[in-house]
């Protein structure tokens, strides 16, 4: 029999398709496991609607929870359960050392984003940790990402929107 | 559920998304190239949620997105408009994100927790929508060629709004109310888009999967 601990160790082990140096489990997108007579139920929610990593992620985990000897059945939940505060401690410090600058917190006012506030945000340039950095493009190069110029070291680099 | 008003949402974003893939490859600048091909995954990835919603977990949300006559489809005129050029282009996304904004907000609110849970995290997602809008908004708001393109699209976008949101809509445009163009009638625009965007599907031998 499988146990529930088990099962969110593997998950670790799955790297998101797109940047993979955090897990599914770093990017706080797998909301629940639930264990029953060798079935396992997980619930995830997609970062993004448009993700086109989706089907890659759900395969993914399936073939993780075969391998444990269970059957799997997963489910992607559409609702607003996660946003970037769900990216845990360990997942933030993986995508800083990967060049990618971590999202800023989510506005305590929801809704209250603006263009304004992210030309504001303080993002420090993960290469040479200096905070003078701009924000380029709000879009980038997948629906999760936007472009920033670091001024001191002038490197371009990539940063987790905060949604 | 209201599901014509889902089916709307979600042909309004399918459609959309699609028009907005328009400009990729040949957007005037780099930076608007990224902009709306990322700004049409996003909408199109709103279509599938909703769709999916709307047949529920076994049903088939391309079926529904793509089996359909365009005569049939529930978009809003304003979506269907083929505008390869910027004034007219700006001006639909601008005019757009500011009704769909008023109609998302609604949604959050909707008694169904489905749908208000899903309107909410297409609601995370619209706020870059809206700022990109914005921006440009700000950049061109002064330009006569801005405006005229504003005011010719006014009437398509009030038709993207249920009647009893449409007051919201121009108090915050600010041009007067007219008669809008009804979602329900179609462009002359639409057949072409559809015979290019179901082809592959339309073309599949029976049972090919996906």
């Amino acid at each position: 029999m499988v146990a529930e601990a088990r099962v969110w160790e593997a998950l670790q082990e799955i790297p998101d398709p797109e940047i993979p140096v955090v897990s599914l489990v770093d990017l706080g997108v797998i909301r629940s496991v639930d264990v029953q007579n060798g079935h396992v139920h997980i619930e995830f929610t997609p970062t993004f609607l448009g993700c086109p990593a989706l089907e890659v992620m759900k395969r993914a985990m399936e073939e993780k929870v075969r391998e444990l000897g269970a059957e799997p059945k997963v489910s992607v939940i559409n609702d607003d359960s996660w946003g970037t505060d769900k990216i845990t401690a360990a997942g933030r410090e993986k995508l800083r050392a990967a060049g990618f600058a971590p999202p800023a917190p989510r506005p305590l006012a929801a809704g209250a984003s603006s263009l304004v506030q992210l030309k504001s945000q303080v993002h420090k340039c993960p290469y040479c940790g200096s905070m003078k950095t701009k924000l380029e493009n709000i879009f980038g190069p997948t629906p999760c990402r936007s472009l920033r110029y670091c001024e001191s070291c002038h490197q371009p680099f990539e940063q987790f929107k905060t949604i | 559920m209201n599901e014509q008003a889902l089916l709307g949402l979600a042909d309004d974003e399918l459609v959309l998304g699609w028009r907005d893939s328009e400009w990729t490859g040949i957007a005037p600048m780099l930076e608007e190239d990224v902009a709306f091909s990322s700004i049409a995954q996003n909408e199109i990835g709103h279509a599938r949620a909703v769709y999916e919603l709307l047949v529920g977990p076994e049903g088939d949300a391309d079926a529904l997105a793509f089996d359909r006559k365009a005569e049939e489809y529930h978009c809003s005129p304003l979506v269907e408009l083929h505008l390869l050029e910027w004034a007219h282009t700006i001006a639909r996304r601008w005019l757009y994100e500011v009704a769909d904004e008023i109609r998302i907000t609604a949604l959050k609110d909707d008694s169904d927790p489905a749908v208000a849970g899903l309107a909410a995290k297409i609601d995370r997602e619209e706020a870059y929508h809206r700022m990109h809008a914005e921006m440009w908004h700000d950049r061109l708001r002064g330009e006569p060629r801005f405006q005229a393109a504003v005011e010719e699209l006014w009437p398509y976008a009030l038709g993207v709004l249920p009647t009893e949101l449409r007051g919201e809509l121009v108090t915050r445009v600010g041009l007067p109310e007219v008669e809008a163009i009804e979602r329900g009638t179609h462009t002359d625009e639409l057949a072409p888009m559809w015979k290019e965007m179901t082809e592959v599907r339309r073309s599949a031998p029976a049972g090919a999967r996906w």
